[in-house]
């Protein structure tokens, strides 16, 4: 593919992300001089003023490279990828987290990645050497690891990192593949990838390094290890 | 144009097996092994009984095995840490020169 002709469209969803949205914009722009992209801001209504630092920010950087495109209130992430999709005129899509977790740096990877071996999705994992957590105690480890064990054994994913959502995709193929989700939170993320991987479309993975700084606010307690398993489960009966 | 309902093959093409299926298939193959192996008694039988409850221990001590294993070479990266505040100051200097309100949340 010519790489010229390439153009990236990174979806944002975000709530309550007043300083974050301002400082991955910068970072975005920073890591992908030679790149044409459009970032597309899905903000759910945030009470923080969210979407006034995104007004400032088209103002500095042109309103055809970000997009605000708002929704009433908290709708969930998957129905954001969709909403964020019918606005996005690139031929290649970009998820990733608001809060810094994800670093705009790895996005020249992603990028490389791809044209390199002409994937249809790039996941980025953090479970891999080149990859990595800052941030989590040995409890919250613990749970990741045995999470992505009992995935590998009974699921077969066809990639290391399960719940990452740090992603690139072909248009068409997040099109095709989001359609058929219906899990929500990250069991979504889930399902995305591994309905992928069924569809048998080529997925490659590139090392990306996670930096949890909202960790202690969201804790991973019982509740979220029995939808994890849930999740697990309607997977492995429906894909 | 080709229907689903009039080539039931496509239908099979269309809907691969299901993971779960898989899984039980394979469960299937090595049930039939044990059996095989109970009738031809190349093993003596009150052995080949216990094959079944080896099998899942086995595979639970893998599992807590790649689990051990994986927490003990669990990638970490605290230097990332500090390169991101160093990212942070730097956005934060250019964006408030902009203009950008980049007061705290």
């Amino acid at each position: 593919m010519d790489a010229a002709k390439n153009k990236y469209s990174i979806i944002v969803p975000t709530y309550n992300e007043r300083l974050n949205i301002a400082l991955i914009v910068y970072l975005i722009f920073k890591h992908l001089p030679d790149e044409d992209f459009e970032i597309i801001v899905v903000d759910d209504g945030s009470p923080d003023g969210t979407q006034e630092i995104v007004k400032q920010l088209q103002k500095l950087y042109g309103e055809d490279r970000i997009l605000l495109r708002p929704r009433a209130k908290k709708l969930g992430l998957g129905t954001a990828y969709i909403h964020g999709l019918k606005h996005a005129s690139g031929n290649f899509v970009v998820i990733m987290d608001a809060d810094l977790s994800h670093h705009p740096k790895y996005l020249p990877s992603f990028i490389k990645k791809q044209l390199e071996t002409g994937a249809s999705i790039v996941t980025g994992t953090r479970y891999v050497t080149g990859g990595g957590v800052h941030g989590w105690n040995l409890m919250r480890k613990l749970t990741s690891r045995g999470a992505n064990v009992l995935a590998q054994t009974f699921l077969w994913p066809g990639v290391s990192d399960l719940t990452g959502s740090f992603r690139l995709y072909k248009k068409s193929v997040l099109e095709d593949v989001i359609s058929s989700c219906v899990s929500k939170g990250y069991v979504f993320q889930m399902e995305m990838i591994v309905r992928a991987s069924r569809k048998g479309y080529h997925i490659e993975e590139v090392p990306i390094t996670f930096v949890d700084r909202v960790f202690g606010s969201s804790k991973l307690g019982g509740s979220e290890i029995v939808e994890y398993l849930k999740g697990l489960v309607y997977l492995m009966i429906t894909t | 144009m080709l229907v689903k309902s009039e080539l039931p093959e496509l239908v099979f093409i269309a809907n691969p097996m299901k993971h779960v299926l898989k899984l039980l298939s394979l469960l299937v193959v090595i049930s039939a092994l044990w059996i095989g192996l109970l009738q031809a008694s190349i093993i003596p039988q009150s052995h080949t009984w216990v094959l079944p409850i080896y099998f899942i221990v086995s595979l639970g001590c893998y599992g807590l095995l790649m689990v051990g294993v994986g927490l003990m070479r669990f990638p970490t990266c605290p230097q990332e840490a500090l390169l991101l505040q160093q990212d942070i100051a730097e956005a934060k200097d250019f964006l408030k020169q902009k203009g950008v309100d980049v007061g705290s949340d």
